[in-house]
């Protein structure tokens, strides 16, 4: 939880699933950190399998995004300081909603 | 190591398959590409130049063929009915490109990442999935003198460079002498490029650079088992790490391209070395002597 919330979704190390009722949580590592295309895809399938319903994160590209929403998950995106922190943001209402993807294709690619 | 000197007789010149490559790029692969052509034409041979530089095809700037005619190409890409999709998720697990997802019974297809293999199609169990045609790119078909000339253009946002490389040599034709301009570099579509040739040449710079590219290069090649051998382009400048790095590695080096500011200026302006500066003809008819295949 103190650890910094990734500016990358597709291509974050790991994802931390948090109940934000009880802030319990539970850690994903992230296979696609170094796979050679459709990272962000890949990682939002792992999201939705995690039963996530809103995913907070930096940046998200537009295929993570579309894979997402037709999953039907909230994106939030410009969260940033540690994950305790972001979630905090969350809970106040001070993330907002993405209406689509917010930045390209590859963002994190040369990271 | 096998030494890939190629001794080339007059009638070897026909129906043989010369690729031009490089590592780095701008080293002058089309440089010598189209001046190859433009010499084996002049010594009467049937001669075919195919651009693979799909990405930034630029020989036709200085051929300057007539575009006779052109095709497009497209590839297969999927198309999910889904009033027939039972929401399995086989094209989802089949897919290693995730080009195709199934989330919560709904399919999801990303164009762009596909790569036609046409295993979703394959495997769905309710024949959901179609084939749809996607435009990539275009091929352009002409004359420049007597050079045969054909070009691959990719579309602009598009992601599918090697097949678009495959259908573009397609159309080599027999009994000419085909030159084929490679992509720079040395992934995919430049293994697209020279796959099948007869003779590579890797034009290279004497620099750190063009040096630390070349070598990847050759990797590359040997992997393939294909024959090659050097080009020295800008000859002069730099240091003399290829030169000391191809003797040791048994590397033929076929030609030595001085550094001449007269030849980057004919270059700038669209036109061919050996018809502005004709006291390098002789460099390219050694040129057409040295590929031996043993």
């Amino acid at each position: 939880m103190d650890s910094e919330v990734d500016p990358r979704f597709g291509r974050a190390a790991y994802f931390v699933i948090i109940d934000t009722e009880t802030m319990d949580f539970s850690v994903i590592e992230n296979e696609n950190v170094a796979a050679a295309g459709g990272a962000g895809i890949s990682s939002a399938k792992v999201v939705i399998d995690s039963g996530a319903e809103a995913v907070l994160t930096g940046n998200c590209g537009p295929n993570a995004e579309r894979t997402l929403s037709a999953a039907g998950l909230k994106l939030y995106t410009g969260a940033t300081g540690t994950v305790a922190e972001a979630v905090e943001l969350f809970k106040t209402g001070k993330l907002t909603e993405a209406a689509g993807p917010n930045v390209e294709s590859h963002f994190g690619m040369d990271k | 190591m096998s030494n890939h000197t190629l001794v080339w007789t007059n009638d070897m010149l026909d129906g043989f398959v010369i690729a031009v490559a490089s590592g780095k790029g701008g080293t002058g692969k089309t440089t010598i590409a189209t001046n190859l052509a433009h010499y084996a034409a002049g010594l009467g041979k049937k001669v075919q130049y195919l651009d693979c530089d799909v990405e930034e095809p630029n020989g036709h700037i200085f051929l300057k063929p007539q575009i006779d005619h052109s095709q497009q190409v497209t590839v297969d890409i999927p198309q999910v009915d889904l009033e027939k999709c039972i929401g399995c998720g086989k094209c989802d697990e089949i897919c290693q490109y995730s080009a195709i997802i199934c989330i919560k019974e709904n399919v999801l297809t990303f164009e762009q990442l596909c790569h036609s293999c046409g295993g979703c199609m394959r495997v769905c169990p309710a024949d959901a999935i179609k084939q749809k045609p996607l435009n990539i790119g275009d091929i352009e078909f002409g004359k420049a003198g007597d050079i045969d000339f054909v070009h691959g253009k990719l579309r602009i946002g598009h992601v599918r460079t090697p097949s678009l490389i495959k259908k573009v040599k397609n159309h080599i034709k027999q009994n000419h002498l085909a030159i084929i301009d490679v992509p720079p570099g040395i992934s995919c579509p430049v293994v697209e490029a020279v796959k099948g040739t007869d003779f590579v040449l890797l034009v290279t710079e004497p620099t750190p650079f063009g040096f630390n590219d070349l070598k990847l290069a050759v990797e590359l090649l040997r992997e393939m088992n294909l024959p090659f051998a050097v080009v020295i382009n800008r000859y002069g400048i730099g240091n003399d790490e290829v030169e000391k790095y191809c003797k040791a590695e048994n590397i033929d080096i076929c030609l030595k391209l001085p550094d001449d500011r007269r030849i980057a200026e004919a270059y700038s302006s669209g036109r061919m070395i050996i018809d502005e500066l004709p006291e390098y003809k002789k460099h390219f008819a050694d040129l057409t002597k040295v590929i031996k295949v043993s």
